[in-house]
């Protein structure tokens, strides 16, 4: 088992090193830092081949990639280009935002998508089941941005006006009030809710058929049939025999779901304005500052290869099955 | 006509369910019994027995027809304007009311459907084209071959797809020529061939066993003409049925693309950029928010509805759940 983990492990380092070559050549070559300066009357080629220069341009694209990444497992994430603010800080409370975010989500998913699908796979056919799945249905068709809007909609313009409030319930935009100084928790959560809502809807319409297909798949083998037999009380069954068996799928696929979270929730932060990593990324996109961008891809892919190397591991921990075979 | 009439009773009592539909065999009167039907009629049978499947196909086909024929059924051109006509509710002379240049709404929303439409079918199709070669040649020769190209398939399927396909479309934009409209499809199609990929290597591990592909290695074919003339057409069911839920991601996802405003630029209107557009005018006409929503929703809708009916009817073996 351990010597499994330490492979796996090993194995990951020349992954993440084949995409920092594969992130820095695609974003390199994607963004020209000078083109707007190079069509510019007023910028004299000297300066062009000054600022070439400092920024370590005019060197060949290996030993380019080479400063940049010795750079970067340093700790020197560089400054952005136009603000020449550093990028390391900017990131780092774009990523608490972002986990914040994106964790509440997805235990809030996994609650009442577990709970969800375990009930229809236990009354299968039933009102409920169907009636979940045409939801399911819906939630996987509806655009999820388009969502976002409808509720920015109600909340922010709607039922603010029929309840004659001076503040909407739930904040449409941001992060906190502005003006507001220090951490307000009840502030903060009227302006997660909605983020919140709109990343549910899609993420536990998944699992919750997820779980349903693996819930039935469990509830038809035969050891569930031995322990029912040996006399154990049916909720025991349900949970400890059956739910806990069914969840090793789920596990896996909420592993390589969290990774994806550093750099997945781009739609979502767009519309509600929320400072995290995917609208610092969408803003450097607009302005093509690839200071900004090359740190965020590594992070973003960082986390990808990490949790997906996670999922392995649990799976393997979990499945006994796994490891023998 | 008493047969005719459980078939239909059994196909409603599994109506609001549209997988899983386990429908035991009716009684089939004798007249059927003596023909043979061929597995597409067969297939046909099976799908007619759908009814949301029939009822998304005829909507999708009556969308299409109205996205195609919009010039003739509308007096309005998609991007008329009249300043004097801005932000109209519904009403008789503007169905749907009119935008914040005084285009008119209806008009915008077939039009943007009709690239949004486009989009998503042109992705399907060259993703299941890239995917089925791929698989194909992982599936039909395994090896290190099946394993070199099975890990770039993972490789493609772990990277942050929204951010690749954001980078990806400036990539495209600066060093091709072309419309962003084409950018879009080829950008798209470029990260939607794997689940394809996927199913085409399984169908074709299995199919590589069997007798008749044997008996074709045997009397001498060669390996194009095993795969495109025995393998896969046994192969069309899954692959079909993997397209059209394709289109429907396709289209989403061309959306929101669009939507954040990487994708098809104005004034080309998709049913993303239209409710890009929209976001200004939440307070003042809601209805530009509503419609191309509420169409997008309709199409992805019936989009999956039809897949559902699709593999219940060509691949009656797959079940929901192993979507993923």
């Amino acid at each position: 088992m351990y010597r499994y983990i330490i492979r796996r492990l090993i194995f990951a380092i020349p992954i993440l090193l084949i995409s920092s070559v594969l992130v820095f050549a695609v974003v390199r070559s994607t963004f020209d830092p000078l083109g707007g300066a190079a069509i510019n009357p007023r910028v004299s080629k000297a300066d062009i081949i000054r600022v070439k220069h400092e920024l370590g341009l005019d060197k060949s694209p290996v030993q380019q990639y080479w400063t940049w990444l010795t750079k970067f497992l340093r700790g020197n994430w560089g400054s952005s280009l136009l603000s020449d603010r550093p990028v390391y800080p900017d990131i780092q409370s774009a990523l608490v935002n972002t986990i914040v975010l994106g964790g509440i989500a997805t235990a809030f998913s996994l609650l009442v998508g577990v709970g969800i699908g375990v009930y229809s796979a236990l009354r299968q056919y039933s009102w409920f089941d169907h009636f979940s799945t045409s939801v399911a249905f819906l939630g996987l068709s509806m655009p999820n941005f388009w969502f976002a809007l409808l509720l920015q909609i109600f909340f922010g313009v709607y039922l603010t006006k029929w309840l004659h409030l001076t503040s909407p319930i739930f904040y449409t935009a941001g992060l906190s009030q502005p003006g507001s100084s220090g951490f307000n928790l009840i502030d903060r959560a009227r302006h997660l809710v909605l983020p919140m809502l709109v990343l549910s809807v899609q993420i536990i319409a998944v699992y919750s058929r997820y779980m349903r297909a693996s819930m039935l798949e469990v509830l038809h083998s035969d050891y569930l049939r031995t322990a029912r037999a040996k006399g154990l009380k049916e909720s025991r069954v349900i949970v400890r025999h059956a739910m806990r068996n069914a969840l090793i799928p789920l596990t896996t696929q909420v592993a390589i779901d969290v990774g994806a979270i550093a750099g997945g929730l781009i739609i979502t932060e767009a519309i509600f304005e929320y400072p995290g990593m995917g609208r610092y990324f969408v803003d450097a996109l607009f302005r093509g500052d690839y200071q900004q961008i090359l740190p965020w891809m590594m992070v973003a892919v960082f986390f990808v290869i990490i949790f997906n190397l996670a999922a392995d591991i649990l799976y393997a921990v979990l499945d006994p099955r796994i490891r023998y075979a | 006509m008493r047969d005719q009439d459980q078939i239909e009773r059994v196909a409603a009592a599994t109506q609001p369910l549209p997988v899983e539909t386990d429908v035991s065999a009716p009684e089939v009167p004798a007249a059927i019994h003596e023909r043979v039907l061929s597995t597409r009629q067969l297939a046909w049978r099976r799908f007619k027995r759908h009814k949301l499947a029939i009822a998304s196909l005829s909507i999708l086909i009556l969308l299409g027809l109205l996205t195609l024929f919009i010039p003739l059924i509308s007096q309005y051109n998609f991007s008329q304007l009249n300043l004097f006509r801005r932000l109209l509710g519904p009403g008789s002379a503007h169905w749907l009311g009119t935008d914040n240049l005084g285009r008119d709404e209806f008009t915008r929303v077939m039009y943007g459907g009709r690239i949004s439409l486009l989009v998503g079918l042109s992705v399907a199709i060259s993703a299941g084209v890239i995917g089925g070669i791929v698989g194909g040649i992982a599936g039909y020769y395994g090896g290190w071959l099946d394993n070199a190209l099975m890990r770039v398939t993972d490789l493609f399927l772990a990277i942050p797809f929204l951010v690749v396909l954001l980078i990806g479309a400036r990539f495209l934009d600066k060093f091709l020529p072309g419309s962003s409209l084409v950018h879009t499809i080829l950008i798209l199609s470029l990260f939607f061939w794997m689940p394809d990929a996927r199913i085409v290597r399984g169908v074709f591990l299995s199919l590589k066993e069997k007798e008749f592909v044997e008996a074709a290695r045997a009397s001498g074919a060669k390996d194009s003409r095993i795969i495109f003339y025995h393998m896969l057409p046994n192969a069309m069911g899954p692959i079909i049925v993997n397209a059209t839920l394709g289109v429907a991601a396709a289209i989403l996802t061309e959306s929101a693309l669009s939507f954040l405003g990487f994708g098809v630029q104005p004034p080309t209107p998709t049913w993303g950029n239209l409710l890009n557009d929209a976001r200004g005018f939440i307070k003042v006409a809601p209805g530009l928010t509503w419609f191309p929503g509420l169409a997008i929703l309709l199409a992805v809708l019936c989009v999956n509805f039809l897949g559902d009916g699709l593999r219940d009817a060509l691949d009656p073996h797959q079940k929901l759940g192993s979507k993923e």
